[in-house]
């Protein structure tokens, strides 16, 4: 295995290991605690006073264009990273590419800025 | 970087691997105890815990226990299984954190070559367990939590990578090792005593990584997700016991993580000045050294947790996109021309 995928190798068992303990903690926690579920505790809780409605409640979501938004600007990172690390290679003019890059892209939250995106109604 | 123990592969990882798995939960065990409990406690002219242990130092050690014996309810609407599995997404996100941390010159646990980009992406995969948890719990104010937090999360992930950005550009790399290098053999106008740590040259981006940091970490100024007042506490308000202290553990854990990351990129990280940056000694002193730093910025951190009142949801969003995300920009750009020019 080369050293690349090896130490890779070890964040995934990290992960196999927050997903192991968490287990260990809750199969202790299963030995220890008891279960009485009653029709009254397993009503969602609304401070008190019994739910109106349905269960899942319809809300507007606002944070849609700002999903949207956020695929622009983070896209534009991974680009921007490679670049950041490679930057004295390419002197003044991946300065200026970049400098071009980003300006176009700020153009883009402008245009979101006037529109009125931006702004919570 | 010299070998500290040449080991196998499968022995040194299960070393390590120990010793994180021990290490994560007294992270936020010291978190909590010394600023949620302690310095709240004394800021609001209060004793705080003080029964338990010297000084109440075992509270957390009862509590912990006190959730191991709460009754698990799954609320009857809930979707059973993504209700059950949202806790350990969140918890295997600052699992993964804890990977890249370095504590020395070979104390790490894997030196990736992409580290802090690493660092970012793992991080915003707790986005989606909260994600899951508030749209599983079937309860409004869980969904309504649950939709804020993410809203929030993403718009403050950007100002925090694009702050990254200028750190990147100063060193050349993404690797934290490098990084903490970088640092110690960098000098301010030709004077190298104390190396170069990046709070200095990058003083901007140090205090937009902080604010995000703060709203990533779901922290007082910014707790719309989790508003107590009106949201009861969001997307976690239909877990009891031992999930919603997974929540928790991971919230602290998230929070010592991100205080690490800060200084490792703006404070110098292990290195102390005056040693050689591969001295096998700060494998040893190195991690005193980051604790240290860890807790000075955790300080800030909560110091502003608890002087601050609360953003409302459109001043929150509008901070982000029209100041937050426009200065981080500018500071790429500015620090990029320095780079080149200087």
């Amino acid at each position: 295995m080369s050293e690349l995928l090896r130490s890779y190798l070890t964040v995934g068992i990290f992960g196999v290991a927050a997903i192991a303990m968490a287990g260990a903690m809750l199969t202790i926690a299963r030995i220890l605690r008891p279960s009485r579920p009653t029709r009254q505790k397993l009503i969602a809780y609304e401070s008190g006073v019994d739910p109106v409605g349905g269960d899942w409640a319809q809300s507007q979501i606002r944070y849609y264009v700002f999903a949207v938004l956020f695929v622009l600007f983070d896209v534009e990172a991974v680009f921007i990273f490679p670049w950041a690390t490679r930057l004295e290679v390419y002197g003044v003019f991946g300065l200026v590419e970049m400098a071009i890059f980003i300006f176009i892209l700020l153009l883009g939250l402008f245009y979101a800025w006037r529109k009125g995106v931006l702004r919570w109604v | 970087m010299t070998t500290l123990l040449a080991l196998p592969y499968w022995q040194e990882t299960g070393i390590k691997l120990g010793l994180a798995l021990a290490i994560i939960p007294t992270t936020s065990l010291i978190l909590v105890y010394l600023f949620l409990f302690k310095m709240m406690a004394f800021m609001q002219s209060r004793l705080g815990p003080n029964d338990t242990g010297p000084y109440g130092t075992l509270q957390l050690i009862a509590e912990a226990i006190k959730f191991l014996q709460k009754e698990d309810i799954h609320p009857a609407q809930a979707d059973r299984r993504v209700f059950r599995m949202a806790p350990v997404v969140v918890l295997g996100s600052t699992f993964l954190l804890y990977v890249i941390l370095p504590a020395g010159p070979d104390a790490v646990v894997e030196n990736l070559d992409t580290g802090i980009f690493y660092a970012m992406a793992v991080s915003s995969l707790s986005v989606l367990g909260i994600l899951m948890a508030g749209w599983s719990s079937a309860n409004k104010y869980a969904l309504l939590g649950g939709l804020r937090a993410a809203g929030q999360l993403i718009a403050y992930e950007l100002p925090l990578i694009l702050a990254v950005m200028g750190v990147v550009i100063q060193a050349e790399t993404l690797n934290l090792q490098e990084i903490v290098v970088a640092q110690a053999t960098g000098e301010i106008f030709g004077f190298g005593g104390i190396g170069n740590p990046f709070i200095f040259t990058q003083f901007l981006a140090f205090l937009i990584f902080m604010i995000a940091a703060q709203a990533e970490l779901t922290q007082t100024p910014f707790d719309m997700p989790v508003a107590e007042t009106e949201l009861v506490g969001g997307f976690h308000i239909e877990y009891t016991g031992f999930r919603f202290l997974l929540f928790f553990m991971a919230e602290f854990g998230t929070a010592f993580a991100f205080a690490a990351l800060a200084s490792v990129m703006f404070l110098g990280g292990w290195w102390i000045p005056g040693f050689d940056v591969d001295d096998n000694i700060l494998n040893v002193l190195g991690p005193g050294v980051m604790l240290g730093k860890i807790l000075l910025i955790s300080f800030f951190i909560f110091w502003v947790r608890f002087t601050y009142p609360r953003l409302r949801e459109d001043q929150l969003q509008k901070f982000a996109w029209k100041v937050l995300i426009p200065l981080s920009l500018a500071n790429i750009v500015l620090t990029g021309i320095f780079k080149v020019v200087f």
